[in-house]
């Protein structure tokens, strides 16, 4: 009996007390009024990236607080080093009606990243039915999504909430968690990382020769430059020298030089049926014969690319790196 | 606390519907406090998503059994792997089947100590180029015991251990992959008592440009048998085992420092052992840092048998064997291609002793030199071309 009463005691422990973390996003504060409304609460500052992840079409809402008094030094080159005590908030929604923003959104999760003394920790919130708070699921979860395109198009699909070790999945420099979106070259559009300097949280901003990425859908910029901030921000945070995708070989960072490592006439490694009977990753002038067209344009779980946080092809950054492969002389 | 969680994580999970079940064991992996066993108790389980295991110390993940406990993922709609294991020190994984995910089964990455033991990795469904490319796979790991385990069906290798470092892969089954067993970019492996039957390649050692882990080698492949690996080529194209002939007992692709003995090669249909450079494959190399050339390869006290036939003619080294070459219904039990690295050859045109493929005392050995280089002019055959003898390769121990 006495054992059992042990165990009981362990079960309910387990239920109530699972981490240490938040049980609801509501309790860090990061918002004030109506939670739903996502109206930052003062020291939190929203900000844009240049060249967003593709994350099955879902909007996002981005938001940064460093520890009061804090700031983070300029880097050209990687992800900013915020200083510990940093949470970086992330909320994903579908508009109702993306022809009609008034007839409101539906928030399906908020991702808190929280650097910690042992370094950064991923925390997926799920928002409840009634859009009143978001609750803490380390196990991830899924339910099913629809909304009105821009085309009026119906749309759904089950949407799927990684679990914390799939956050890591993508967030891995080295073994270590580490945010993606908020580098240099994300950040600058010429006027946010200003208002930060201004805002006293960036310091050692210089005047120029600030690395940008376009937005890889203006089509406006270079196809060549679209591509490139493309690849970096949706493949780059796993392929890449020290990243989860290092053992494959291809590294599609933006300042990557060796035109092996990036792709041109690279042959996979461990690609498997992922290859999909195609001999190279990039063959200039031939989308079609392109590993990297073919596995983004898949939706089979064993074959494509990015292998988490998508279940919907982004036809667009398919038809992207179509029409830049078309395009490399042969 | 932490009493609790031990007394905790040593219960089995109890019975669930299906999805609780897959979503509560993903949670204590997640959860699992180092120095934990998470136990699954017996029975079929259908998984739809990759379970995932990462940044962890000292856990065990055990089943009842092979065959007792199932972890299925057939008709799984996210993630690659049915099981992954990342940034971890000190894990086992041990006691149960897994089924039919959509890539590979069992992944396990950048692990320091990482042990499968009673593992049986299947796809149910056959042979089949829609299979996932591996059954069991450490990759950028360090000290992998892979013992009695079963893989069966992988599109690509059953049993492959990837850049990484201090391998034992013993007792163990491969059954109807493209490769059976295979040790790519790895340094430092003792592969010995097992079996790879009915596979397109049996044994596979081999060095592949453009990796991280740039040179392996010093491997060990002994008392193995290495039996009928006649089945047909099934490896979606791009793959490097694409180019394995049917037929194909064991290989060397550019690597160094290898050393088979003791080993049954029976009736395997095109080859008993090759030794080949990177050359053979005919693809291009852009890497700077790669050493395309096999050298150190030892072949000695191995049986082999093999049915007088004609070679199969479904791979490009069948064709090269029957028109070319025109072995006919006898083919050499070990080829050299014969493609020497220019910048290690001495005055003689040979290698000096320690650059050398060796083969002696084999049972029924017998011997040719491709000359590939030279379009098989210099092609020569006999019991003992290589007859010399090398410094043994070390052993593994942890």
């Amino acid at each position: 009996m006495r054992i059992l009463g042990v165990l009981l005691l362990a079960f309910i422990w387990l239920i109530s007390a699972e981490t240490n973390y938040r049980e609801n996003l509501s309790d860090y504060g990061f918002f004030k009024g109506t939670i739903k409304d996502q109206i930052p609460a003062d020291g939190v500052i929203p900000y844009t990236l240049n060249s967003p992840l593709f994350s099955d079409y879902a909007s996002k809402l981005r938001f940064v607080k460093l520890p009061a008094g804090q700031s983070v030094a300029y880097n050209p080159d990687s992800v900013l080093q915020f200083p510990v005590g940093t949470a970086i908030v992330k909320t994903f929604y579908y508009p109702i009606d993306e022809r009609n923003p008034k007839k409101g959104r539906r928030l399906m999760e908020t991702r808190v990243l929280l650097h910690e003394a042992k370094g950064w920790v991923a925390l997926p919130y799920i928002w409840n039915k009634g859009q009143t708070d978001a609750t803490l699921e380390v196990a991830g979860g899924s339910d099913v999504v629809a909304w009105t395109d821009a085309s009026g198009k119906k749309q759904s699909f089950e949407y799927q909430v990684p679990n914390m070790n799939q956050c890591k999945g993508c967030h891995e420099r080295s073994g270590q968690m580490t945010p993606i979106g908020p580098s240099v070259r994300q950040l600058n559009d010429g006027q946010q990382l200003q208002h930060w300097e201004t805002a006293g949280i960036l310091k050692g901003l210089p005047k120029d020769h600030i690395p940008a990425l376009v937005n890889y859908s203006n089509t406006a910029a270079s196809l060549d430059d679209r591509v490139k901030a493309y690849l970096d921000i949706n493949c780059a945070h796993c392929h890449n020298p020290t990243g989860p995708a290092r053992s494959s070989g291809l590294y599609l960072t933006w300042d990557s030089k060796d035109r092996t490592a990036y792709g041109f006439l690279k042959s996979p490694v461990a690609a498997g049926r992922g290859s999909g009977n195609l001999s190279y990753d990039i063959v200039p002038g031939k989308p079609e014969q392109s590993i990297l067209h073919y596995r983004m344009a898949s939706r089979d779980p064993g074959v494509m690319m990015p292998e988490l946080g998508r279940q919907l092809t982004h036809h667009e950054g398919v038809e992207l790196v179509r029409s830049w492969i078309s395009s490399l002389p042969q | 606390m932490k009493l609790l969680t031990f007394l905790l994580s040593l219960l089995s999970l109890t019975a669930l519907a299906q999805a609780d079940f897959e979503k509560s064991l993903q949670k204590r992996l997640i959860l699992a406090e180092d120095g934990s066993t998470i136990e699954i108790e017996a029975g079929r389980f259908q998984l739809t998503k990759t379970l995932s295991l990462e940044g962890k110390k000292n856990i065990t993940l055990r089943g009842k059994g092979i065959d007792k406990t199932i972890l299925s993922f057939k008709g799984q709609t996210q993630g690659a792997e049915g099981i992954r294991v990342s940034n971890c020190e000190n894990i086992v994984i041990e006691d149960m089947t897994t089924e039919d995910s959509k890539g590979d089964l069992i992944k396990t990455m950048q692990v320091k100590g990482m042990t499968f033991r009673r593992l049986k990795a299947v796809w149910t469904g056959g042979p089949k180029s829609t299979n996932g490319s591996y059954a069991l796979y450490p990759v950028l790991c360090e000290n992998v015991l892979i013992d009695s385990c079963i893989a069966i069906g992988a599109s690509d290798a059953g049993i492959y251990v990837g850049q990484s470092k201090h391998i034992i892969v013993r007792n163990s089954e491969a059954y109807e992959n493209v490769a059976g067993i295979e040790i790519e970019n790895s340094l430092y492996a003792d592969v010995y008592n097992n079996k790879a039957i009915g596979n397109t390649g049996g044994i596979l050692v081999f060095d592949l440009p453009d990796l991280v882990q740039k040179k392996g080698g010093h491997v060990r492949v002994h008392h193995n048998l290495v039996k009928e690996n006649n089945l047909k080529n099934f490896a979606p194209k791009g793959n490097i085992v694409g180019n394995v002939p049917k037929g194909t007992g064991m290989m060397v692709l550019a690597a160094s420092n290898v050393e088979f003995f003791e080993n049954q090669i029976i009736n395997n249909a095109t080859i008993g052992v090759a030794i080949i450079s990177y050359y053979m494959t005919e693809n291009g190399i852009k890497d700077k840092d790669y050493d395309p050339y096999p050298t150190a390869v030892s072949i000695h006290h191995n049986t082999f048998e093999r049915k007088p036939r004609r070679v199969p003619m479904d791979s490009r080294f069948g064709k090269m064997y029957r028109f070319v070459l025109r072995f006919g219904r006898h083919v050499p039990a070990v080829v050299y291609d014969g493609i020497l690295n220019p910048a290690k050859v001495g005055a003689d045109g040979k290698y000096p002793l320690d650059y050398s493929i060796c083969v002696r005392d084999n049972v029924n050995q017998s011997t040719a030199f491709l000359d590939a280089e030279n379009n098989f002019k210099g092609l020569k055959q006999g019991k003992d071309l290589f007859d010399c003898d090398l410094e043994h390769v070390k052993s593994i121990k942890f």
